[in-house]
């Protein structure tokens, strides 16, 4: 080594500089309580049941999104719509019980594909949080169908 | 001594022992931040704005935990250790000059606690009694990593304990003074002794690395090999007491350095600003308060530095610590005592001669 190399002070020196240029850079961090990533448009996230213009469920329970489904997290039991419920679905058959296992569920959007009467999607703002229990992820109607809208806005 | 003098030194010492802890409180806080900015992240932000209050919160955790004490340890000598540490470190600051006179009425206040005419021999006296802290509480954990962090930390003070004095001679044979004061009013103007002991101060500065054991000198402490060193027994506030005694120590090393080699609490053009002033009083103290100010910019830019340093270098392997103490520092302070003393004879040789 020469004596340059041997005194160690300019290979010192140049590591503080490179630590220092760190100092005044950038920070990659989010915040992420207060500030979120952005995310792509067609993110996939927690699915939704809609409801059409009317406030009537759009969904026939006609089980394509679960045939669709390659991790068969989709499960629901069809009934036949009664006289005086045509403002609660909009078809004659709905889906008495709906459930997504949220375990199974890969977030592929193949339902939303499949969906004949455009009543599933994946929405790109909400995301299906962390739980306690395994049986809370197993979503039912009271959590996938989209809440109604309130009376000025219908 | 009549009792205002008194009542005023017992406030400065107050003050000045306040001001000590508050920054070895923050310097932990500073610690993090400075980490985290250096490895592109932004550092403790949750408690209170910026995470300003995170010293409180540590503190609070610190006091709450449970206070354990091995079972075969001597307990006297480990409740002893942490004591002395920071009782050896919260004294040092006494003789630091943070600033020149304040005339206030009839009276003039010096910002110095005890203006002795030993100061800098009575800092390392009791700097290097902190080392006792480190051995009695590594020792009495009855621990082997312990004991090892301990010798470690003797041994390393002791060999960097001479570089650092013998550099120190030089500027003693500078000034002719062992009185910080003396040493500081020197230094009036941009005349820092920085500019005749850049050798002197670069020794200095490495040796106060290894005797506030920092990186790249923390052997004794080091997590890797020894778990935590002399404090691997320790908990609450008792490991509190160790780590803020060398946060103390920090701020003191800083102090030192910043009077001895870089002017105390004089700036550039202080003369020209103490004579824009019609009234010399009114002068005398703008020109101090703003020393005060300039004197802790100087600390902070030093503890800056410690954080900086530790953030960039790793640590030293032992005997490489060892080497570098004895045959590299111990040579280049005494030929630096050399060099001093020919140029103090040159230049009396040319200016009296």
């Amino acid at each position: 080594m020469t004596l340059s190399e041997r005194m160690y002070l300019p290979a010192i020196a140049q590591g503080l500089g490179i630590t220092l240029k760190h100092f005044f850079k950038k920070k990659a961090t989010i915040n992420y309580p207060e500030e979120t990533r952005s995310r792509s448009e067609i993110w996939r996230g927690l699915h939704v049941l809609k409801r059409d213009e009317n406030g009537a469920e759009r969904c026939t329970a006609c089980g394509l999104c679960a045939v669709a489904c390659p991790a068969e997290a989709i499960t629901m039991t069809a009934g036949e719509r009664k006289k005086g419920e045509e403002h609660l679905y909009r078809e004659e058959k709905y889906a008495v019980t709906y459930e997504i296992n949220m375990l199974r569920c890969i977030f592929c959007g193949l339902c939303e594909e499949a969906c004949p009467k455009a009543a599933i999607f994946l929405q790109d703002d909400k995301l299906a949080p962390a739980r306690y229990e395994r049986d809370e992820f197993i979503y039912g109607k009271d959590r996938l169908v989209e809440p109604l809208k309130t009376t000025e806005t219908k | 001594m009549d009792s205002v003098v008194l009542i005023y030194k017992g406030i400065y010492i107050l003050a000045i022992f306040g001001i000590s802890l508050l920054i070895a409180t923050y310097s932990t806080y500073f610690e993090r931040k400075i980490a985290a900015f250096i490895q592109d992240r932004v550092g403790p932000n949750r408690a209170g704005p910026m995470g300003l209050l995170q010293p409180l919160a540590d503190a609070g955790k610190l006091f709450f935990k449970e206070e354990f004490i091995p079972a075969k340890a001597n307990k006297t000598l480990f409740i002893l250790g942490p004591g002395i540490a920071m009782l050896v470190a919260a004294m040092s600051s006494a003789v630091i000059p943070f600033g020149d006179t304040l005339i206030l009425g009839e009276t003039s206040f010096d910002l110095i606690a005890i203006d002795v005419n030993i100061g800098i021999l009575y800092i390392f006296g009791v700097v290097s009694l902190g080392v006792y802290g480190l051995m009695i509480g590594g020792w009495a954990s009855n621990n082997k990593f312990s004991l090892l962090g301990a010798i470690r930390a003797a041994s390393q003070n002791i060999s960097y304990e001479l570089a650092m004095g013998l550099s120190l001679i030089a500027v003693l044979m500078l000034s002719g003074s062992l009185s910080l004061k003396v040493i500081a009013e020197q230094q009036a103007g941009f005349n820092w002794n920085i500019w005749y002991q850049p050798l002197g101060f670069l020794i200095f500065l490495i040796c106060a690395f290894a005797e506030t054991n920092r990186t790249p000198f923390d052997l004794p402490e080091s997590e890797a090999e020894l778990i935590g060193g002399y404090h691997t027994e320790y908990s609450s506030m008792k490991l509190g007491m160790y780590l803020f005694a060398e946060y103390i120590n920090i701020f003191v090393v800083s102090a030192v350095m910043a009077t001895l080699y870089f002017g105390a609490y004089n700036f550039p053009f202080m003369e020209n600003l103490r004579n824009a002033f019609d009234d010399p009083v009114l002068g005398n103290n703008v020109v101090t308060i703003l020393g005060v100010v300039v004197m802790f910019a100087k600390i902070f830019a030093f503890i800056f530095f410690f954080m900086w340093v530790r953030w960039t270098l790793p640590r030293f392997r032992y005997d490489q610590l060892m080497k570098l103490g004895w045959n590299i520092l111990i040579p280049l302070a005494i030929l630096n005592i050399l060099l001093t003393g020919g140029g103090i004879l040159l230049y009396e040789y040319f200016t009296k001669g």
